[in-house]
């Protein structure tokens, strides 16, 4: 049994570790990085809690076989803080109680940057798109939309 | 033992590799195979995977447009000329799996997934299979028929027709989660008109049978009619007839044959 | 938003108030929105393995062999655990409080109940080798009848799903196959109403789907005791649960909890720590026990499916003079917590409406199904779904506004209860008339002037006739034992069924006196002191 070696970038910092074959995004991020801001929450691509930006596209890290990101530029909310202060999609998060059980979060704030981060004035129908791979269970999606909204600086349309 | 991962830089050397070992599997956008890792699925041992770059071709200029294997539902959605499968494409997972799952990853998808697929076999697809003695088009109903036998053929790419108006072609998935959820049935009608009457006239259904299916006595009720109330009634009445739908958390077989033939009637109707 | 209706029993407090109808921040916000918040599986620890459970693929078998022959063999594997290896292999989450029977192992041995029942487990050093070493276990099933339907269940010649309760009811105080309401005489009532309507409601099993699915680490911690991080939403109850099944103080165990990635009562059954910490003691490592997506949808457990009949007599003007309620709460295979859901649905009855003549029976039936436990107002919810189905469908029949219908009928401060409790705070009639005014629904003045603290009492607080009821009351079956019971076994192992009562059973326990006194009696509790 081989490790494979594995290079790529991981919140604008490189990162090398080794891989077994068949390791999956998540438990590189998790396992060997130690960036425990994704989660597991179904392995099958339903729930979207596990997500994260790859090259700025959002993925879903339990999908991705981990040797796949090789040179490319990995982010998570670990990533999304600047510097000392808060990314203004969390501050919303924050002020718009947008987390109960707060499993779903990590996954929802990358889907809502993802989305802002390509379309910073979305509508309210392009945000219940861009989460739509996202479960709360909690049942929390309005203040979730609504603080997405009022991320994207209050310039949304119905 | 863990799972050994093989990149190949061509198609031909990765469906080498998937034929001569029954425990490989080819590895798409991961929607499907690293899904079934992480569910404890001991039966894949080997990753295939081609880095070739014909897998990612789209070629939509001509009458008969061809998507390679790998593109994924967030290029088709990104490709204007492709618009009569954005609302396929569109109805597939969130954007994470759009970006992720690919037009040949699709091909394979159980129920209740596998939506693109039933845009495409309206549309008569066909489906380029490179296998150990070279490459090969099936059509995709043949393909279909034989899927479980398939997992040592590597696909190539898809090749479809392109609808001659917006409204020779539809598509609709009935989910009971909004926007998005997995598929109660899924149903695409591709309706050529030729002197106001319908000429090749194909159905296509999915979760009413194991796989993607033709509602073959609903294409002969419209084939040959203009699409008037009587000859829409008369096909929903048959969409049922050679289906055999299951149980699953999402609809009983029951509700799957009582309402295929409502939302063909809405279909075929434009009635939302 | 919330609006506080402060117009509303304004005398009754002090509307100083300083933090309700005010925001105020979570405490856990900040970890939530960094991704911070660290929850069971956010801890790596050194050397950890992965275990894994083989669930059985049968409702109802005999388990006539388990072959591990080749599992023992598979790369990677530390340990397998079997059922003879749990030390106390049979357990009822309430026997904490000294409620129900022993009735669940953690690891199946003679049989298996339910589809997806843990035969066993094996520890490995990834996750892959122990979804190998599992794929190379073989199980000998001898499949057995099955039961799905919980009236078919309690039929006489049915399967016997669980031992521990051979006639496939939850026993209460060592007799009673079911919970039971008299109040008044229904039947007499029923008999001179101008309606009577009977209807049947079903509802299905509902999974929690939590997003954070179940799961434990255990780890050996230096001093001999263990650290255990747990998705537990029920902490001290899961480290006695566990000190219970694996015969060891409670001390032995440092439960770390807290956060939990969405519970609403799934989580409370303390499925994987046990195993998780059996495993770390037999390894002397640190093992991780999480369910899969599929594991958690399927074989975690689900609220219960509950099949409720209401027959209700109604006079022509409105009033309901009789209700009667027969209601069966599908258990699955084990115990869990229904019987408790069973007695909070009896406790419920008839629902919040002064009713002169109300009987009850509602039973806690085991069925080849998944264990059912709590989920969000167990045991009322369903209840109070065909109950408000069936005010609905009462008021049309009458002809009656179904508003208006149910401020006529519901309770008042100072009626009397179903239980011989006094009812107080009752509230109802103020809640419909600010729904109806929220919905823009008419309602006529006299039900807008109607208060619940105006006329209730009096004649209403009065505990009617009741004929005492003694139709079913079996005898106490004999303390069983099945054969994986660590516990003494007792000379016979399968005692008469129905050994003919030699002394009249127990008369139920006494309810407290009507007035509000210092006691407070429980059902499952029992009497006490407070």
């Amino acid at each position: 049994m081989s490790k494979i070696p594995l290079q790529f970038r991981h919140n604008g910092r490189d990162v090398a570790i080794f891989v077994d074959g068949g390791t999956n995004l998540l438990v590189a991020l998790r396992e060997l990085i130690g960036d425990l801001t994704p989660k597991f929450g179904c392995g099958q691509g339903g729930c979207g809690t596990c997500s994260v930006l790859i090259d700025g596209e959002l993925h879903l890290s339990c999908l991705t076989l981990a040797e796949t990101v090789a040179g490319r530029s990995v982010e998570t909310l670990d990533g999304m803080k600047q510097g000392p202060n808060l990314h203004p999609l969390q501050r919303a998060f924050a002020d718009h109680f947008a987390a109960q059980c707060g499993y779903c979060t990590p996954g929802m704030l990358m889907a809502a940057k993802a989305l802002l981060d390509r379309n910073p004035a979305p509508s309210r129908a392009d945000v219940v798109e861009a989460i739509s791979g996202n479960i709360c269970r909690c049942t929390g999606y309005e203040p979730i939309i609504n603080a997405i909204l009022a991320a994207a600086g209050g310039r949304a349309s119905a | 033992m863990a799972v050994t991962v093989k990149t190949f830089a061509s198609v031909g050397e990765a469906a080498g590799a998937l034929s001569s070992d029954r425990s490989a599997r080819y590895l798409g956008g991961g929607t499907l195979v690293m899904r079934a890792l992480n569910e404890g699925d001991v039966s894949i041992s080997t990753i295939v995977r081609a880095q070739d770059q014909a897998l990612t071709r789209i070629d939509a200029s001509g009458p008969r447009i061809t998507l390679g294997a790998g593109v994924t539902f967030a290029r088709v959605l990104a490709e204007r000329d492709l618009a009569f499968l954005h609302t396929p494409a569109q109805s597939i997972g969130g954007p994470a799996v759009r970006n992720m799952g690919t037009v040949g990853g699709n091909l394979f998808a159980p129920n209740p997934y596998g939506d693109f697929t039933v845009a495409l076999l309206a549309l008569d697809a066909t489906v380029a299979v490179q296998g150990g003695f070279g490459t090969r088009d099936i059509a995709l109903e043949e393909f279909l028929q034989s899927r479980e036998r398939q997992s040592g053929a590597l696909v190539l790419s898809v090749s479809c027709t392109r609808p001659a108006s917006a409204e020779a072609f539809r598509y609709r998935k009935i989910a009971r989660i909004k926007p998005k959820g997995g598929s109660v049935i899924t149903l695409a009608a591709h309706l050529p008109i030729s002197g106001g009457r319908i000429a090749g006239a194909r159905i296509a259904l999915g979760s009413m049978a194991p796989t993607q299916i033709r509602a073959r006595a609903a294409e002969r009720a419209l084939e040959g009619r203009s699409l008037d109330t009587a000859t829409i009634a008369a096909a929903a009445s048959a969409a049922v007839e050679g289906t055999s739908p299951s149980d699953n958390a999402l609809g009983s077989a029951w509700y799957r044959r009582e309402i295929v033939g409502v939302h063909l009637r809405r279909l075929l109707s434009g009635q939302e | 938003m919330l609006e506080l209706r402060k117009d509303i029993f304004a005398d009754e407090r002090d509307d100083n108030l300083k933090e309700i109808g005010k925001g105020t921040q979570r405490q856990d916000m900040l970890g939530h929105i960094t991704g911070t918040s660290s929850y069971f599986n956010d801890h790596k620890l050194q050397g950890m393995l992965h275990l894994k459970v083989l669930r059985s693929t049968h409702a109802h078998a005999k388990l006539r062999r388990i072959d591990t022959t080749d599992a023992e063999r598979s790369a990677g594997v530390r340990r397998i655990i079997r059922g003879a290896d749990v030390p106390r292999n049979l357990n009822t989450l309430l026997s904490l409080i000294n409620f129900g029977k022993d009735d669940e192992p953690s690891l199946a041995v003679d049989k298996v109940r339910y589809k997806g029942e843990p035969i066993l487990a094996i520890v490995a050093d990834s996750e892959r080798e122990a979804f190998e070493a599992i794929a190379k276990v073989r199980v000998d099933y001898e499949p057995l009848p099955t039961v799905f339907d919980v009236e078919d269940a309690l039929k006489l010649g049915a399967p016997v799903v669980n031992e521990t309760y051979p006639k496939n009811a939850f026993i209460y105080h060592d007799v009673y196959d079911h919970q039971r309401l008299r109040f008044g005489d229904a039947d007499a009532a029923l008999a001179t109403a101008d309606h009577v309507l009977e209807q049947r409601y079903q509802m299905s099993p509902i999974e929690h789907a939590p997003t954070e699915t179940n799961g434990a680490i255990a780890a050996p911690d230096t001093n001999g005791r263990y650290v255990v991080y747990t998705s537990t939403q029920a902490l001290f109850f899961s480290v006695d649960t566990c000190a219970k099944i694996l015969d060891v103080p409670s001390n032995t165990f440092h439960f770390i909890g807290g956060t939990v990635g969405g519970g609403f009562g799934g989580k409370v059954d303390t499925l994987t720590e046990p195993l998780a910490i059996l495993g770390a003691m037999l390894t002397g490592r640190p093992v991780r026990y999480v369910f899969g997506r599929e594991e958690e949808m399927q074989y975690g457990p689900p609220r219960g499916a509950e099949r409720i009949y209401i027959k209700d007599g109604v006079m022509r003007d409105g009033r309901i003079v009789a209700r009667k309620i027969r209601a069966y709460f599908d258990s699955g295979a084990y115990t869990r917590l229904s019987s408790y859901a069973a007695v909070k649905c009896a406790a419920h009855l008839p629902g919040p409406y002064t009713i002169p003549n109300v009987y009850g029976d509602v039973y806690c039936v085991f069925t080849n199904r998944t264990p059912a436990t709590a989920m969000r107002g167990f045991g009322v919810t369903a209840m109070d779904f065909a109950i408000e189905c069936q005010m609905d469908k009462l008021a049309n029949l009458v002809g009656m506004d179904p508003m208006e219908f149910r401020i006529l009928n519901a309770y008042r401060d100072g009626d009397m209860k179903a239980h011989r409790r006094e009812a107080k705070n009752t509230a109802l009639i103020e809640c419909v008339q600010v729904a109806a005014e929220k919905a823009k629904w008419p309602i006529r003045d006299e039900f807008k002037r109607a208060s619940s603290r105006k006329d209730g009492g009096g004649s209403r607080a009065v505990i009617p006739a009741t004929p005492t009821d003694s139709r079913g009351r079996p005898a106490a079956p004999a303390q069983q034992r099945t054969t994986y019971d660590r516990a003494p076994v007792t000379a016979t192992r399968e005692p008469p069924r129905e050994p003919p009562p030699s002394t009249p059973p127990p008369p139920p326990p006494r309810p407290a006196a009507p007035s509000h006194g210092a006691t407070r009696f429980s059902s499952v509790f029992g009497t006490r002191r407070r």
